[in-house]
């Protein structure tokens, strides 16, 4: 049989303990990738968002280099891909997808979630938009445009969505609150509820 | 409408087959298995192993019916094995020896 | 930018080219954009050829653009309008 067919539970405890006993990668290391890959979660992006809404110099900087402006704010970026923002406006609304693969803005972000990485979304994102963010209840204003942006290479992208109305006196961390990860990848907006 | 055309069965923007199928929106938390192998893949890449690259490419070459049946992170661990092969980082005997073991 | 052959503003086409019936390959044009016309945007900087690095190949730098395009035109449906943003390497481009 082709060992690469083997169940992937079982190649990866003998990958495993082959790259230890080289010492190549020890168990200690994984562990230790484990807990910081965890520490990346939407909050941080969530932040990025609410500081843009707030303060129109950051959201410049946001726009022009998301990877200084997720520094700016403590956010690790050392070795990962650029980052780009895509901001929505009255006219624009963008929806991220990695038809090819599944691209996405990891170290703001965190691990994509299942929805992104699966066929159905790779498939439909890119031709069917508005029929796509209908699965999360997601409906656009009449007139408004939709931009699909297929992250194929080296960057990797999140969108900065619309600040939205009953929130003009709130505070950044009340504002951050209710920035869901699914508004940073253009699938929902964000609604003052939330 | 389908574009008649030699596209890799990875290459999935606007295919017809899925275009049907709905998108699982609930949210579906990592195994102790996946973040091993994300883990796993980042390591091999800091260390100039393995990038990124080579793991879609080995990803890529997986035979169709099996890209779509295996799991996210299954493509991952099959991939990062045939990479390890390729490269010579591990030898089949080896591997083949250390699955008889577990 | 130095060494790129694209200016924003200007109108490319996407080579109708299939390296896929050659051999294995691992390329990042997307299948639906092959011999498409688009508009470039704006320049991504340049970084080595995926291409390349997928075999553990020595890897050329090469340009890298953000293209935009028109939704309905690739898809012949799809709402007037709506657009596409695709990172496409300059070799992949040809002026129209």
């Amino acid at each position: 049989m082709n060992v690469l067919e083997t169940d992937g539970e079982r190649l990866l405890v003998a990958v495993r303990d082959l790259l230890a006993a080289k010492g190549l990668v020890t168990s200690a290391e994984i562990a230790e990738r484990i807990s910081v890959t965890d520490s990346a979660n939407p909050g941080q992006g969530a932040r990025m968002v609410a500081k843009a809404w707030t303060d129109p110099a950051y959201r410049a900087r946001m726009l022009s280099d998301g990877t200084k402006a997720a520094e700016e704010l403590g956010i690790p970026m050392r070795g990962a891909p650029p980052l780009g923002v895509l901001e929505n406006s009255d006219e624009v609304h963008n929806l991220v997808v990695c038809t090819l693969c599944s691209c996405y803005p990891r170290a703001v972000l965190g691990y994509p979630p299942f929805w992104f990485k699966s066929a159905a979304y790779r498939a439909r994102a890119v031709r069917d938009p508005r029929g796509t963010i209908a699965e999360w209840g997601t409906v656009l204003p009449e007139g408004m445009k939709i931009r699909v942006v297929d992250s194929t290479a080296d960057y990797r992208w999140m969108v900065l969505p619309r600040r939205p109305a009953g929130t003009e006196s709130w505070s950044e961390g009340q504002l951050a609150a209710i920035v869901r990860e699914g508004d940073m990848i253009g699938v929902t907006v964000p609604v003052a509820g939330s | 409408m389908e574009k008649d055309v030699p596209r890799a069965h990875h290459d999935l923007g606007g295919v017809s087959k899925f275009l049907c199928e709905p998108v699982d929106v609930e949210s579906h938390a990592l195994t102790d298995f996946d973040k091993e192998v994300d883990a796993l893949r980042s390591i091999l890449g800091q260390k100039r192993v393995m990038s990124v690259d080579e793991l879609r490419r080995g990803i890529e070459a997986i035979p169709e019916a099996d890209y779509h049946r295996l799991s996210y992170y299954r493509r991952w661990i099959r991939s990062i094995t045939d990479n390890l092969l390729v490269k010579g980082v591990i030898t089949e005997a080896e591997l083949r020896a250390a699955l008889d073991r577990a | 930018m130095a060494g790129s052959m694209f200016a924003p503003g200007v109108a490319v086409r996407v080579k109708n080219d299939w390296p896929e019936t050659r051999g294995p390959v691992h390329i990042r044009t997307p299948h639906y954009l092959r011999g498409m016309q688009g508009k470039v945007i704006r320049q991504l900087g340049a970084y080595p050829n995926p291409e390349d690095l997928a075999f553990a190949r020595p890897a050329a730098t090469r340009p890298l653009y953000h293209v935009a395009f028109d939704q309905p035109a690739v898809w012949q449906e799809g709402r007037a309008g709506d657009e596409l943003l695709v990172e496409i390497y300059e070799h992949w481009l040809e002026p129209v």
